[in-house]
């Protein structure tokens, strides 16, 4: 695309580079890997006087977040970034900010949870926090996370939306791995993001922007009792609906200035398909690589890497793989004791209900961060095959890469 | 239950508060109230610093004024008026 | 300026917390906080850690903030300050944002003795550390108040709470007073000082110097609490009072000047200074006290008695060498 500039960045690189961008008034964050780069990069953009922000480098994760909740309140735009312990320590802080509408971006180095202690990559962080009113967009490179990094700010702050927002990045396979990113000049944007909007609410004074303005106080955060509390719920579950509906424009939007489409769900090879394999994050490119090579040995196989995991893509979802017979969901984070891995879950649920629906095995795998080869995706293929053949699902959940 | 109370679609986002206070009554918690002797009170203002509730106002003309509706009939301007002009009375 | 401010000045200005409120009768928490915001000097935006003062004054529909106010957590008022703080610096550097013309926002972090001593001991150090432009205030009724008066530590020795009852071996709380005030002091921020609401001048005055310094300050406030300490809810001002004139809570200032704390007694703790004779036996404070009652009945308890009169002059003589 005319004007883009190719940089080598890794997808922690991507992210702080967008919000040096974006140029947000607040960001607080607590290093942990491997996030850390984001904040490091983003220190010396603050130190060269390349942004404005105020740097707030905060003594936990749970004031990070608690925070980028008082700069959002009073009007800022608040960045923090983190990784699986980091997260838990914010759980708490997390259903605070969304249940207070405030649009805050939040970058997820994915990294497995403690205990034991981990370092590298699995889902089970963000899936950890897929209840707590967040968007979560997943990205497969460093592009993805680049222009993820990017449309989070105008997606959490649509007027019909106002909720936060994480872009997901596996860590270290994305956080840490040097990519060719295109990246938009300064100015483009600038005006993509523009500046924060706010909706109006009626407060005890009159009339005012959802935030802490001294012209006309607001009380956020009050004590809400059985009485209003379900009702604020469903004003939270009523702005996922909306998010469905204006994720699509904001990527139509990105698309022209950047000539690259998002979607909530991506297809590769979906026309004629007999096996598919669903899921999230960098390992679909492995599982690109594998259907390419599926498809010239004649076999059916297809792909659907699923970009945004919350608000969750139902009818997108019945109409990419309704009519598929057979689906495997790759999980890269286990739910103990549940029938099956998170994504595994959201797609069952899905299909109860349809007429038309593909039989569904549930692949567990990468916990900890374990290797997921092109061979091991091969056999996940191999498994759905045998599934078609026999026209049944006899194990529901299998677990990939693992020594028994 | 005889009021009725909003739907979700009515109320403002993000849990802000859409009433003051003021609109809440709590004058009846008590079974006392202040009565103050106007004539005997110096205009100290202590009454009003120091009452719980910030019922007690001071008038144009610097006298303490109790809000009934508030009072929760604790004791405490009785207590700390210096000159004791404010006693504590039974509701009626 | 500061001294310009009169009480018969702050009586007139609106109440920065409207009546209405759900806090107990007598309750010295809105007493102590309306005093502090009657010192605000124009734009002001508060927070609250969760507790008394955050759930009786926001109960939904219902607020009784007439200024900006946002509770989030118990853990992290100084955080959510530091965000606000934060964002209004951002705002001033890049003259843009809703808060860009304001060349003052009096930022303030309302938190109990649980939300300070305790559990948000961490927020604090970390946005003392950082140098926020805030003031901090600690209501500091010496227990949990809103989830039924269970030990801190902030509870004095031998204070009987729900979780440190006065039982048939242990009589009540078995540690002394975390020394909060010294913790913050050691941060080196610009001004730290300790209220009675028995003297609202004093406390406005102080309140006014918080808000004036630029970085961090602390109010630490000694709030009685008539359910917790267990005495008539018309005493609450006259405890204060006590406090403060048997040198169980003296009232000071501390600035950091030159590298180091300078400590100053205010009014009625500089009296007791100047006229050691006038400093009252501690046994008067304790024995209005119902949290006390079992160093009183069934038998009298002088041991204890006398271990919480020696750590209050104990204190009270570490404060006199500081004040020099």
């Amino acid at each position: 695309m005319k004007n883009q500039i190719l940089m080598g960045l890794n997808g922690d690189e991507a992210v702080a580079y967008a919000t040096k961008q974006v140029n947000p008034d607040v960001v607080a964050a607590y290093p942990i890997t491997p996030q850390t780069i984001i904040v490091e990069r983003f220190s010396e953009y603050v130190a060269d006087g390349e942004v404005d922000t105020e740097f707030v480098a905060v003594e936990s994760e749970h004031s990070a977040l608690s925070s980028c909740i008082g700069a959002a309140a009073a009007g800022a735009r608040a960045f923090t970034a983190t990784a699986a312990n980091g997260l838990a320590l914010m759980w708490e802080m997390t259903y605070i900010a969304s249940g207070m509408r405030l649009p805050i971006v939040m970058a997820i180095a994915n990294r497995a949870l403690s205990g034991p202690i981990n370092i590298p990559t699995d889902h089970s962080d963000s899936m950890g926090a897929r209840d707590s009113g967040w968007i979560q967009i997943y990205c497969e490179n460093s592009q993805e996370v680049y222009d993820a990094s990017l449309a989070a700010w105008r997606i959490g702050e649509h007027l019909d939306v106002q909720l936060p927002v994480m872009v997901c990045l596996d860590g270290f396979t994305l956080s840490h791995t040097m990519e060719n990113v295109y990246t938009l000049p300064d100015e483009k944007v600038r005006d993509f993001v523009s500046e924060r909007k706010f909706i109006k609410v009626e407060g005890h004074m009159g009339e005012t922007e959802l935030r802490l303005n001294p012209e006309c106080p607001l009380t956020m955060g009050p004590l809400d009792l059985q009485d209003y509390y379900f009702e604020h719920k469903l004003q939270q579950i009523d702005a996922m609906k909306q998010a469905l509906k204006a994720i699509p424009e904001i990527d139509a939007e990105y698309a022209k200035i950047s000539g690259r489409s998002y979607d909530f769900l991506h297809p590769y090879r979906m026309e004629d398909t007999e096996v598919a394999i669903l899921g999230l994050g960098s390992t679909m490119g492995t599982v690109r690589y594998v259907v390419d090579q599926l498809r010239e040995e004649g076999v059916k196989a297809g792909l659907v890497k699923m970009r945004v995991f919350r608000p969750f893509p139902v009818e997108e979802l019945i109409k990419t793989v309704g009519n598929v017979p057979v689906l495997g969901v790759l999980d890269k984070a286990a739910s103990f004791g549940a029938p099956g891995g998170p994504l595994y879950e959201e797609v069952k649920t899905t299909f109860y209900d349809q007429p038309e629906k593909p039989m569904v095995v549930d692949y567990i795998y990468g916990l900890g961060g374990r290797d997921t080869s092109p061979q091991m995706i091969r056999g996940i293929y191999e498994n759905l095959m045998g599934v078609l053949e026999r026209g049944s699902v006899s194990d529901r959940v299998c677990f990939v890469g693992v020594r028994q | 239950m005889s009021e009725r109370f909003p739907g979700w679609r009515e109320l403002p986002k993000g849990a802000v508060s859409p009433k003051s206070s003021i609109e809440y009554k709590t004058g009846d918690w008590g079974v006392e109230k202040p009565g103050i002797d106007l004539g005997r009170c110096t205009q100290c203002t202590l009454c009003h610093f120091f009452c719980p509730e910030g019922a007690i106002t001071i008038s144009e003309d610097g006298h303490p004024e109790v809000g009934m509706d508030y009072c929760k009939g604790c004791g405490v301007c009785a207590e700390e008026c210096p000159v004791k002009c404010i006693e504590m009375v039974r509701k009626r | 300026m500061v001294s310009g401010l009169t009480l018969k000045e702050a009586a007139r200005k609106p109440d920065g917390i409207a009546p209405g409120h759900r806090l107990c009768a007598g309750c010295d928490e809105t007493v102590i906080a309306r005093m502090i915001l009657k010192a605000t000097r124009g734009p002001t935006i508060a927070t609250s850690a969760t507790g008394c003062l955050e759930v009786a004054t926001s109960i939904f529909p219902y607020t009784a903030w007439n200024l900006p106010w946002i509770h989030s957590a118990f853990e992290n008022a100084a955080a959510t300050a530091s965000g606000i703080e934060a964002a209004w610096q951002a705002m001033r550097k890049k003259g843009k944002g809703p808060l860009a013309e304001y060349e003052t926002v009096d930022i303030i972090a309302f938190a109990g003795d649980g939300g300070t001593y305790d559990i948000g001991l961490q927020a604090l150090s970390g946005a003392l550390e950082r140098g926020h432009d805030f003031t901090y205030v600690l209501l500091d009724n010496e227990a949990y108040m809103n989830t039924g008066i269970q030990r801190s530590g902030g509870t004095p020795f031998a204070a009987s709470t729900t979780t440190s009852p006065a039982g048939k071996v242990i009589p009540g709380k078995r540690e002394w007073k975390k020394p909060i005030d010294e913790i913050v002091i050691a941060h080196g921020i610009p001004y730290v000082a300790t209220l009675s609401a028995a003297w609202p001048l004093d406390v406005i005055r102080k309140a006014r110097k918080a808000f004036e310094v630029e970085g961090p300050a602390f109010l630490h406030a000694i709030v009685p609490c008539t359910r917790g300490w267990r005495y008539p809810q018309e005493k609450t001002i006259e405890i204060s009072r006590l406090a403060v004139q048997t040198c169980f809570f003296p009232l000071y200032e501390c600035r950091f000047e030159e590298g180091r704390p300078v400590y100053k007694l205010s009014g009625p703790s500089a009296a007791i200074a100047r006229r050691p004779e006038s400093k009252k036996p501690v046994l008067e404070y304790l024995e209005m006290q119902g949290r006390f009652r079992h160093l009183f009945r069934p038998e009298r308890r002088d041991d204890l008695i006398d271990s919480i009169q020696a750590w209050v002059d104990q204190n009270w003589q570490i404060l006199l060498e500081k004040v020099g």
